[in-house]
C-alpha cells in the first residue's frame, strides 16, 4: 500500500515539475497558460491522491483541497487568459488565427 | 518513509525551480502572474509532501487557506491587468 | 426546479463542507455548523451552488456520473499530450485562438463546460460572450467554427445539457 502511495504521489510530482517546463519553454503567455494549468491540476490531483493512499484518514480533506483546484485553476487560467487578449499581450509567430480579434474588428467598425 | 518521499520533493523542487525563472523572466506582467499561480499550486502540493513527512495533519488546513488566497490574489491581479491597455 | 429548494440546497452543501473541513463529529462542532450554514443560506439564498439549477433526477446523476468520466479520462489524455509536446525539443505548436458555438443557457453548465475545455486537450476557454466561446488551442486541427465546435463542445455538451436541461 505504502509504495503504491509512493508511485502516484511520485507521478504527480513529475507532472508538476512537467508543468513547471511547460511554463518555462512555451514561446507565449496563452501556451504557457496551457501548459501550466494542464499540467498542474492533474499533477496535484495525482499527488493529493497518492498522499490520501499513504494516510486514508486525511482522504476527505485532501478531496477538499483537489475539488476546489479543479474548479478554481481553470477559472484562474481563463480570466489570465482574457486579460492578456484584452492586454493585447502578442501572440508567438507560429499563430495560425485569432477569431476573438477578428469578431472584435467587425463590431469596431 | 521520509527518505522515499525525497523523490516526488525532487520533482517538486524541479517544478518550482522552472516555474521561478519564468517568473523573473518575464516578459509581460501576465507572464509573471502566470509563472506565479504555478508556484503556488506546485506549492500545495509541496505542503502535503510536509505534512506526510512530518505526518502534521494541520498542514493541510494551511495548504487548503493557501489555495483559496492565491486563487483570489491571481482573480484580481488578472481582473486589474485586463484594463492595462 | 423550484426556487424554494435553493437554500435548502446551498445549506446542505455548506454543512456537508464544514463537517469535512472540522474532521470531528463531536454535537459541539456539528450545532455550530448547523448554525452557521442556516444563517448563510437564510442571509444569500441565491447563493451561487453548483446544485443550484441541476436536475436531481436519476437521469441527472447518470449524466453527472459520466461527465466526470468523460471528463477524468480527457484529463489524462490532455496532459500525456501535453507531455509529449513540452519534452519535444522542436516544440511543434500551431496555436490559434478559434470560435466555438454552445447551445447551454444555465450559467452553471457554461461555467462548467468553459471549465472542462480549458483541462482538456490543448484548449483554453479565453471569452465567453452569447453563444459563442473563443478558445485557444495549442496545436490547431482547423480554424472552422463548426468543425471546431464538433472537435472541442460536443462531448461535454451531451452530457451537461441532460444535467441542466
Amino acid at each position: 500500500m505504502t509504495a503504491l502511495g509512493l508511485a502516484i504521489l511520485t507521478l504527480g510530482a513529475v507532472f508538476l515539475a512537467l508543468g513547471g517546463l511547460g511554463l518555462w519553454r512555451m514561446p507565449d503567455t496563452y501556451t504557457r497558460i496551457q501548459a501550466g494549468t494542464k499540467a498542474t491540476t492533474l499533477g496535484t490531483l495525482l499527488s493529493m491522491a497518492g498522499a490520501g493512499v499513504l494516510e486514508p484518514g486525511w482522504a476527505l480533506k485532501l478531496a477538499l483541497i483537489v475539488l476546489f483546484l479543479m474548479f478554481t485553476n481553470p477559472l484562474s487560467s481563463q480570466v489570465l487568459a482574457r486579460a492578456a487578449h484584452r492586454a493585447r499581450v502578442p501572440q508567438a509567430p507560429q499563430t495560425v488565427a485569432d477569431a476573438l480579434a477578428e469578431a472584435e474588428g467587425e463590431g469596431a467598425q | 518513509m521520509a527518505e522515499a518521499l525525497l523523490v516526488p520533493a525532487v520533482a517538486l523542487g524541479l517544478g518550482l525551480v522552472l516555474a521561478a525563472l519564468r517568473f523573473l523572466r518575464g516578459p509581460h506582467v501576465l507572464d509573471r502572474v502566470v509563472a506565479f499561480d504555478g508556484l503556488t499550486v506546485i506549492s500545495i502540493s509541496a505542503l502535503v509532501l510536509v505534512a506526510l513527512a512530518t505526518g502534521r495533519g494541520i498542514y493541510l488546513d494551511v495548504a487548503l487557506v493557501y489555495a483559496l488566497l492565491s486563487f483570489l490574489g491571481v482573480i484580481v491581479a488578472g481582473r486589474y491587468l485586463e484594463g492595462g491597455e | 426546479m423550484s426556487d424554494a429548494q435553493r437554500p435548502l440546497k446551498l445549506f446542505a452543501t455548506l454543512l456537508l463542507f464544514w463537517m469535512i473541513l472540522n474532521g470531528s463529529l463531536a454535537p459541539d462542532v456539528f450545532l455550530a455548523g448547523l448554525a452557521i450554514s442556516a444563517a448563510i443560506a437564510f442571509l444569500l439564498p441565491g447563493g451561487l451552488s453548483v446544485l443550484c439549477g441541476a436536475r436531481l433526477s436519476l437521469r441527472g446523476v447518470g449524466a453527472a456520473l459520466g461527465f466526470t468520466g468523460f471528463f477524468l479520462r480527457e484529463l489524462v489524455v490532455a496532459n500525456l499530450r501535453m507531455a509529449g509536446l513540452v519534452l519535444n525539443p522542436a516544440l511543434p505548436v500551431r496555436p490559434a485562438i478559434v470560435r466555438v458555438e454552445t447551445r447551454l443557457t444555465d450559467p452553471v453548465a457554461r461555467l462548467l463546460l468553459a471549465n472542462a475545455i480549458t483541462l482538456t486537450p490543448g484548449t483554453l476557454s479565453v471569452e465567453l460572450s452569447g453563444r459563442w466561446l473563443y478558445v485557444h488551442w495549442v496545436v490547431a486541427e482547423t480554424t472552422d467554427p463548426q468543425e471546431a465546435t464538433r472537435a472541442i463542445v460536443a462531448g461535454f455538451e451531451n452530457y451537461l445539457e441532460v444535467i441542466y436541461g
